[in-house]
């Protein structure tokens, strides 16, 4: 198990290095650079310039080269498009402990909430609970979270005065931004807990009700085992596979921020960075945030094929049918 | 002499008990309430969509400056109101489930007909075609979205089928791991070592016996993956690289209202289209159910 972690490791690296060239590659072929694009208007000399100063007159393979050399060295290069052009791991640094604090909170708030409402819709299906779960799982993800956001802000917001004081929906972005338990977090965490809150009691109802009806449920229930030790030791492990594969992954995915949530409540989060950059063809921020995300679902995997050869013995990784 | 004794009378058996279990699971299907109502909506929806130029009140482009963002239920004339540019509501609701059904199904069925199978061969055969498969799907992973549909679509151009493509080249990665998943578990699993020793073939062991246990979540995350590729679609429009005006989509009509106060101001522009987004994605969720259950006979009556 050791040899096998490790050589998921050292292919962790060997896919971070292939992501970074491909992505590389990809922005720079995507129409536009960063002092390119028309609304900048840049043109000749000061054009010239400015590509001297970024290092960007020169042949793209020159550049991922000098960018790998740096990489390695965890020098990410500095922002193109923020004022400034602070180091990308200093900004990131900045940014991410904003979205990755809204983040936990909503991974506790949709997993706990979720869980327990799919566990409950699973053991009284077509009940009052399976109904409502039914619902939320339409509603969070059919109905988009810039609309609930937009509902949430007038009916809260402006109405009843919800963090009409919150530091981000008023005034300047602050660096730190809320405390680390604050009202702002409120609303936020509500509306982007949603969609995850769909998809955790979905997966939760759909696989517990697949094993509740199971052949071995129905002899453990006649052999008379209590409904505590059968939840635990028999639904429980074989209801988890289907649910850790997918629900594992929004772990990283809630902790990198979304595009809408940030919008529209004014988070400085990681989640609207990551597209202004893309829309401003910030290579150096880009590169770093991909290089972020790719280890962190990297890692998830990984623990993800872990828990799965905790859970069922009978899994084996890294072995082939047979052998 | 043995292979005969082996294959005659099990092949019978197995024959004749597979289609019970068809006609069973159809029966059990057409008694679900919720199953049929699933199905006659999504039905209606495409019917509607088919027959758009019939059923619609009015034509697509249409345009009566005297209805500009009517609201709802004023006037029976235009009864879900008027759009922001003076078209009948309600029409451009019917032609948008052309575009919106169409991204709806065909994304999610190419990204799991690729999908399950290169999940599959992953989880089943595992060593080395696992450790590649796992090798693309964290690399795919890692590649953001919007910059490989910037990629593609500047070289391909905009257009329904090129939005179609995109969108399921970037949403095969959760099938692919949910099919992977269940193979790897189920391989190791009595009934499949069970199948194997009565000398069932390979094929058949995948299809019949962990294809088939393996269905929950493949289910659930098809329904989830409907009103994704929906919004996708609009997301896409909304960044100028997806369809094009004057073609009506849902998607494009909720994430128009997103740049402006529309939300509250003019909020049936939003509210209708992401309620038949709801219904689309319920009535799959009911057949997909339904399906489920007809299927498996351990949640007999």
């Amino acid at each position: 198990m050791i040899a096998y972690i490790l050589r998921r490791l050292v292919s962790l690296g060997f896919v971070l290095l292939v992501v970074s060239a491909l992505v590389f590659v990809l922005m720079n072929l995507v129409p536009g650079g960063p002092f390119t694009l028309a609304d900048r208007g840049y043109s000749g000399a000061a054009l010239e310039n400015l590509e001297r100063k970024y290092g960007l007159d020169k042949p793209i393979h020159v550049r991922y080269v000098n960018y790998l050399t740096s990489a390695l060295q965890l020098d990410f290069g500095n922002s193109f498009s923020v004022a400034g052009n602070p180091p990308v791991s200093q900004l990131i640094a900045r940014i991410w402990p904003v979205t990755f604090q809204l983040g936990a909170y909503t991974i506790l708030l949709s997993f706990g909430l979720g869980i327990s409402l799919g566990i409950v819709a699973a053991y009284h299906r077509n009940g009052l609970v399976d109904n409502l779960v039914t619902l939320v799982a339409t509603a969070g993800i059919a109905v988009p979270n810039f609309i609930i956001a937009t509902w949430f802000l007038l009916v809260f917001g402006f109405q009843n005065g919800w963090g009409v004081e919150s530091k981000w929906i008023i005034g300047p972005i602050t660096p730190g931004g809320a405390a680390i338990l604050s009202w702002d977090y409120f609303l936020p965490v509500i509306t982007y807990a949603l969609a995850p809150l769909a998809l955790v009691s979905r997966y939760t109802r759909s696989s517990f009700a697949d094993v509740l009806t199971a052949d071995f449920v129905r002899t453990a229930r006649s052999k008379g085992l209590s409904e505590r030790a059968i939840m635990l030791r028999h639904v429980l492990r074989n209801a988890l596979i289907p649910m850790i594969t997918v629900l594992l992954p929004q772990v990283p995915n809630l902790l990198t921020g979304s595009l809408f949530i940030e919008v529209v409540y004014g988070v400085p989060g990681l989640g609207k960075f990551f597209v202004t950059s893309i829309f401003n063809r910030d290579y150096p921020m880009i590169m770093g945030l991909v290089l972020l995300i790719a280890l962190l679902w990297g890692l998830t995997y990984l623990i993800t094929d872990i828990l799965y050869t905790v859970i069922d013995p009978r899994i084996r990784l890294g072995e082939s049918k047979g052998a | 002499m043995r292979a005969a004794q082996k294959e005659l009378p099990l092949d019978q058996a197995e024959r004749l008990e597979q289609r019970s279990l068809l006609r069973d699971a159809l029966r059990r299907f057409l008694r679900n309430k919720l199953a049929m109502l699933g199905a006659i909506m999504l039905a209606l929806l495409v019917l509607a969509s088919v027959f758009a130029d019939l059923v619609a009140p009015y034509g697509l482009n249409e345009v009566d400056f005297s209805i500009v963002r009517m609201r709802p239920f004023e006037d029976p004339e235009h009864i879900l109101g008027g759009d922001g540019v003076g078209r009948d509501f309600l029409t451009r609701l019917i032609y948008g489930a052309r575009t919106s059904l169409f991204v709806g199904l065909f994304v999610p069925l190419i990204s799991f007909g690729f999908a399950v199978p290169l999940g599959a061969v992953a989880g089943y055969r595992g060593g080395l075609w696992d450790f590649g498969i796992l090798r693309v799907i964290e690399i795919a992973t890692a590649i953001p979205p919007l910059l490989f549909a910037m990629f593609l679509i500047s070289i391909t151009g905009a257009g329904l089928g090129n939005v179609i493509f995109v969108l399921a080249v970037t949403s095969w990665i959760e099938p692919a791991r949910i099919a992977r998943a269940q193979f790897l578990k189920f391989r190791e699993a009595e009934f499949v070592l069970a199948a194997r020793a009565l000398g069932a073939s390979e094929s058949k062991i995948i299809t019949l016996h962990i294809l088939r246990n393996s269905l929950t979540p493949l289910l659930v995350s098809f329904t989830f993956a409907v009103p994704l590729a929906i919004f996708a679609e609009a997301g896409l429009s909304f960044l100028g690289i997806g369809i094009t005006e004057p073609t009506a989509s849902w998607g494009k009509m909720v994430g128009g209202s997103v740049k402006s106060s529309t939300v509250i101001v003019d909020y049936h522009l939003a509210l209708f289209p992401t309620i038949l987004v709801a219904l689309t994605m319920l009535s799959f969720s009911f057949v997909g159910d339904g399906l489920q259950e007809a299927l498996d006979p351990s949640r007999g009556d």
